[in-house]
């Protein structure tokens, strides 16, 4: 089976400051799959998922060199624009973050930063709207109060609603930094299988720390450690059958 | 020793509940330090407030007229014949002066927040509050002074007027007066923006200003009108500095050029020239609590906006 690649990684280094947070990162990570990212606490998930929309540029002393290619366009290279790599590329962070508007220019807001503010008719805008808030089964909940604050949402809505705003600019990655960590276990399992329904459309990438996660919504597993890539196989393989004995060590347990 | 020490505790246990070592006795006296502190300085402004109504309340149950008082232009405290007190002259002129001076500071110090708090880093960041903070503890009469003795040159110069101690002189003077501590109260509303919030707008694509337009100045809307209403009450409070650079000469303004003359600065010019418990004495008083009020409601105001940000 071949698959389209979309995100590809080519000796990836990063560091902040003196502080090398990852060595020589190479993946190739399949379109339409949801990889899932496990390791041990400080082993650079986050850094590595946070680079790949560039937002760990707002550090001011991080660095990194070699590739990332996004379907075969390398984003950082100079001349490329931060507002395309980010339209293309979603970000879901572990504590929800929904901005301090209504819910609908929430959902609205991404839209606007890359269609401009005029010309959005308000029928077009309740349209975009309602299908970015039903694609997350968000839409019959909220429906009532598009124009109520955003941040007075409950958390599992509140990460819903961060999801449903990136669609609107139909990004093709969707990266997700423990997107459940701040989430009551119903909560969790109700925004696991939201992120199940949307893997056909987007290529999705998710940190977690917890290992039934991963094993249940997963297709591949990308195992770190210390800042390396150890093993990459799929999520089945790897739980039944690991190749390496770190990995075996961390899933069964054994120490992060 | 040590290993006894466990022991002992153990069977000590129900005596150590009343033992009052030093940090206790230390505990207390601070906590009573503290608490005198904070009722003398509440006694205090309590003391001043029931002097000044005492002082002014002549005036105000015996001859006080407000058609007069609020409406008439003629202030002639030391008339022979008849004195007439209308402060309306002298409201409209602190009223110019702060109005002025607000069109002054608020792009001013919006401005020096902003870049501030978002957009410089560093040492830079710390080398402008540290200045900022510097500017506003500039006094009053250095500020006058410099009203004096370099706007009005400059402002008889620029605009070929024959004096320069007018509303535009106190006006910008005052205006960056309250500028500083505009923009240190601004800052502090531009930092309470949690970072995320950023985050999560730089995430989706939002350049640097689309960041502050879009989501902090929003988002820390309250704090930003209660750094202006704070700095509105500074400027209509202000004395010492509006008194060197109006002009002083009642009037009601027509232009920028025209000389006025503040409340504050009437009561301090004048105080000191009347006799005790005289009419004109008993309506500076008066003018004292009208100020008093004034200045209380912006800075409950402003007060109960702060509040408002902290609740949410
Ligand atoms: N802003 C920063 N400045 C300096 N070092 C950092 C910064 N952020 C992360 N690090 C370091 O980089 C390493 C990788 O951090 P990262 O956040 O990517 O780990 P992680 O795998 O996501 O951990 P966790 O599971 O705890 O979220 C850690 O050692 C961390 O201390
Ligand atoms: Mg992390």
């Amino acid at each position: 089976m071949t698959m389209k690649i979309a995100i590809e990684t080519h000796d990836l280094s990063f560091w902040y400051g003196d502080f090398q947070a990852l060595f020589d990162v190479n993946l190739s990570i399949k379109h339409g799959r949801i990889t899932s990212l496990i390791g041990p606490s400080g082993c650079g998930k986050s850094t590595l998922l946070r680079s790949i929309n560039r937002i760990n540029e707002r550090i001011g002393n991080a660095r990194s060199t070699g590739q990332i290619l996004i379907h075969g366009h390398d984003i950082l290279a100079p001349e490329v624009e931060l507002l395309q790599v980010r339209k293309e590329v979603g970000m879901v962070f572990q504590r929800p973050n929904p901005l301090p508007l209504s819910i609908r220019d929430n959902v609205l807001f991404g839209y606007r930063l890359h269609h401009g503010k005029r010309g959005l008719k308000s029928s077009e805008r309740d349209r975009i709207v309602e299908k970015a808030l039903s694609k997350v089964l968000l839409w019959d909940s909220v429906k009532d109060r598009l124009d109520h604050t955003a941040t007075q949402l409950s958390l599992e809505e509140q990460q819903k609603l961060c999801i449903a705003r990136l669609l609107p600019v139909q990004p093709e990655v969707l990266l997700m930094d423990e997107p459940c960590s701040a989430l009551d276990p119903s909560a969790t399992e109700a925004v696991e299988e939201l992120v199940w329904d949307l893997r056909d459309q987007f290529t999705i990438v998710l940190v977690t720390h917890n290992m039934a996660q991963a094993r249940r919504a997963s297709d591949e597993c990308i195992f770190m450690l210390l800042g390396k890539v150890i093993e990459h196989s799929e999520t089945g393989e790897m739980f039944v059958n690991p190749s390496c004995q770190e990995t075996a060590d961390y899933i069964e347990g054994r120490y992060g | 020793m040590s290993d006894s020490v466990p022991a002992a505790s153990q069977s000590n246990r129900g005596d150590d509940f009343d033992r009052r070592d030093a940090a206790w006795y230390v505990d207390r006296l601070v906590h009573l330090l503290v608490f005198l502190g904070g009722v003398s300085a509440i006694l205090f402004i309590l003391g001043i407030f029931v002097f000044i109504t005492r002082e002014g309340l002549g005036y105000l149950t015996a001859s006080f007229s407000p058609s007069e008082f609020f409406g008439s232009i003629e202030w002639r405290p030391t008339s022979d014949t008849k004195p007439t007190y209308g402060i309306l002259a002298l409201l409209t002129g602190t009223a110019a002066v702060s109005g002025l001076a607000m069109v002054v500071a608020i792009p001013f110090s919006l401005g020096a927040a902003i870049f501030i708090g978002e957009l410089s880093e560093g040492k830079t960041r710390e080398i402008l509050k540290v200045l900022v903070e510097m500017l506003a503890a500039i006094p009053s009469v250095v500020w006058g002074f410099i009203g004096l003795s370099i706007m009005n040159p400059f402002i008889i110069d620029a605009f070929d007027v024959p004096v320069g101690l007018n509303v535009l002189n106190a006006g910008l003077i005052l205006g960056l007066m309250a500028a500083p501590i505009m923009t240190t109260i601004a800052e502090d509303a531009l930092k309470a923006v949690p970072d995320h919030y950023r985050e999560a707008a730089e995430a989706m694509g939002a350049t640097r200003w689309q960041v502050i337009f879009r989501v902090v100045l929003p988002t820390a809307k309250n704090g930003l009108v209660a750094a202006v209403l704070l700095g509105v009450g500074r400027a209509f409070g202000e004395t010492m500095a509006v008194l060197m650079a109006s002009g002083h000469s009642v009037n009601m303004p027509t232009s920028p050029f025209d000389s006025v003359r503040a409340l504050t600065a009437t009561i301090a010019a004048e105080l000191g020239e009347t006799a005790h418990g005289s009419e004109h004495y008993r309506v500076l008083f008066t003018i004292g609590i009208f100020l008093f009020l004034i200045t209380f409601c912006i800075n409950l105001i402003a007060d109960l906006i702060v509040r408002g940000i902290r609740k949410k």
